[in-house]
């Protein structure tokens, strides 16, 4: 196999772990706001269910849920898997643990505002929503940030277990190469991926931190 | 007509009575200070003023409007929501600590309730807001945040933002308490200053010499009841006991 075709498909390894990371974070960052008003709720029943549900998603390992995912639909009811349903269940699999997690941080940012905040809000005739989206909010996320930053970055690495359900992600594709051609490049190549892609997450979340250094 | 009006309210904490009956009018314009030992409930009566804690039963009145009222078995109902919020444009609440939104600058702090909430054009809430400014003394300010002011600006800030949606009445709780001594002075020289804008004030405070001063009428709370109120000279010269108790507390300040 010449050079070129491994660079070309270790790139489209990487083209399906990038779409994994953002598709990821485009829905589990607003989902886990959802799912955290969910965990604050009063109703119990729905307070409940919700924290079984982050319970379980933070319980158990993300590969097997990721294979709950895929493999439930037949096992459970008998419907066939297609081979388009990889990637989605992937996408399904990361969403659902993602806002989990980012449910958690959110729920301890909003918690951790003074209550003052909310009553001179109030004072100054704010409504709910808007005392949430212009008061409450804009301080959760400088308060968060570092813990998401966190997430992402385990995010990157999370990406390759897509693997175990035969996604032809960045590592599935080392992988196979390495075993292949028997040799380590392809993961040397992988390893160089994640770390230069990490490298590109941290520099962007520390430009957002900069950029809301502006107050204390 | 009657600014605000508070008749027979009451408030418990976990069965605790905090606030037993108590009856308070305010007309406009007025300048009234409440003075009282810790505890004695000087701060929820604000709260239940201001609905940032609901009453046990009594009656809450602004300018006419029944805000609540006891439904006659012993619980209390509030009017509806809409009615509440215009209610609410009645009054404003000066903080002890501030409250000011961190991540607004100053002159945001003064105008995004202008803005957001009265639907004030922009130009007319930075015209009102630079008014204010320059009479807090915070001309150079206006694109300060408030983690570089001192807690005397903040609290002025705080009293400019209450003051930019133009309220009939103004709380203030404990306005100088979290204050260092030396700064003080500098925020109850703008709470005088306000005195020439004819808002009412309720102003609950420990500052003996200054609610002397500024006031029409002082109330004097012990133990979740008016023990005495009335003009500064006459509850400041007290013959009741339990007044004189707490006025000696402060010493030459509170006597004569
Ligand atoms: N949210 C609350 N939950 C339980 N108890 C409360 C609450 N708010 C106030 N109390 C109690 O009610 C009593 C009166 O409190 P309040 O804050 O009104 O007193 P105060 O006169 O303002 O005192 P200070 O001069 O110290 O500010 C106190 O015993 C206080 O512990
Ligand atoms: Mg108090």
């Amino acid at each position: 196999m010449s050079l070129g075709r491994m660079v070309s498909q270790l790139a489209g390894g990487m083209f399906v772990s990038i779409q994994i990371f953002l598709v990821t974070l485009i829905f589990s960052l607003p989902l886990g706001m959802v799912v955290a008003f969910g965990r604050m709720s009063k109703h119990p029943l729905l307070q409940g269910a919700v924290k079984a549900y982050i319970s379980i998603m933070r319980g158990t390992p993300l590969m097997l849920q990721l294979m709950v995912v895929y493999f439930g639909p037949y096992y459970l009811f008998g419907i066939k898997i297609t081979n388009s349903y990889r990637l989605w269940a992937a996408w399904i699999g990361f969403v659902i643990n993602y806002a989990a997690y980012f449910a958690e941080i959110y729920r301890s940012g909003i918690q951790s505002m003074p209550i003052g905040q909310y009553e001179a809000a109030k004072m100054l005739g704010y409504g709910k929503a808007r005392t949430f989206f212009t008061i409450i909010l804009p301080q959760v996320i400088k308060r968060i940030l570092p813990s998401i930053t966190n997430e992402v970055i385990t995010l990157v690495k999370d990406t390759s277990l897509a693997f175990t359900i035969s996604v032809l992600e960045m590592f599935a594709i080392a992988k196979a190469l390495a075993s292949s051609q028997t040799s380590l490049l392809p993961f040397a190549a992988a390893g160089i991926f994640y770390y230069v892609f990490n490298l590109v997450v941290a520099v962007g979340m520390e430009h957002v931190e900069k950029k809301l250094s502006y107050y204390q | 007509m009657t600014l605000l009006e508070m008749n027979h309210v009451r408030k418990s904490f976990d069965g605790t009575q905090v606030l037993r009956d108590i009856s308070l009018s305010v007309a406009q314009g007025e300048i009234v200070s409440v003075i009282g030992p810790s505890g004695s409930g000087k701060s929820t009566l604000l709260r239940c003023a201001t609905m940032l804690e609901t009453m046990d039963s009594g009656e809450l009145i602004y300018l006419g409007e029944r805000a609540a009222w006891s439904d006659g078995s012993g619980g209390i109902v509030y009017a509806p929501k809409k009615k509440l919020k215009k209610i609410q444009e009645n009054y404003g609440l000066v903080f002890q600590n501030f409250n000011l939104f961190p991540h607004f600058s100053v002159m945001k702090n003064i105008t995004d309730a202008p803005i957001s909430v009265q639907k004030k054009s922009r130009e007319e809430a930075y015209a009102l807001g630079r008014e204010l400014l320059k009479k807090m003394g915070l001309e150079d300010k206006a694109d300060a945040y408030p983690f570089q002011l001192s807690g005397g600006q903040c609290q002025r800030v705080a009293i400019a933002r209450a003051l930019a949606l133009q309220p009939k009445l103004l709380f203030f709780d404990e306005p100088t308490s979290a204050l260092d001594p030396e700064l003080t002075g500098e925020v109850l020289k703008v709470i005088r200053s306000l005195a020439d804008l004819h808002i009412a004030m309720v102003i609950v405070t420990h500052e003996m010499a200054f609610a002397k001063d500024i006031s029409d009428r002082v109330i004097f709370m012990a133990e979740g009841v008016i023990v005495e109120e009335g003009t500064p000279e006459q509850v400041f010269a007290s013959a009741n006991e339990r007044t004189r108790s707490f006025l000696g507390k402060y010493g030459d300040m509170g006597r004569g």
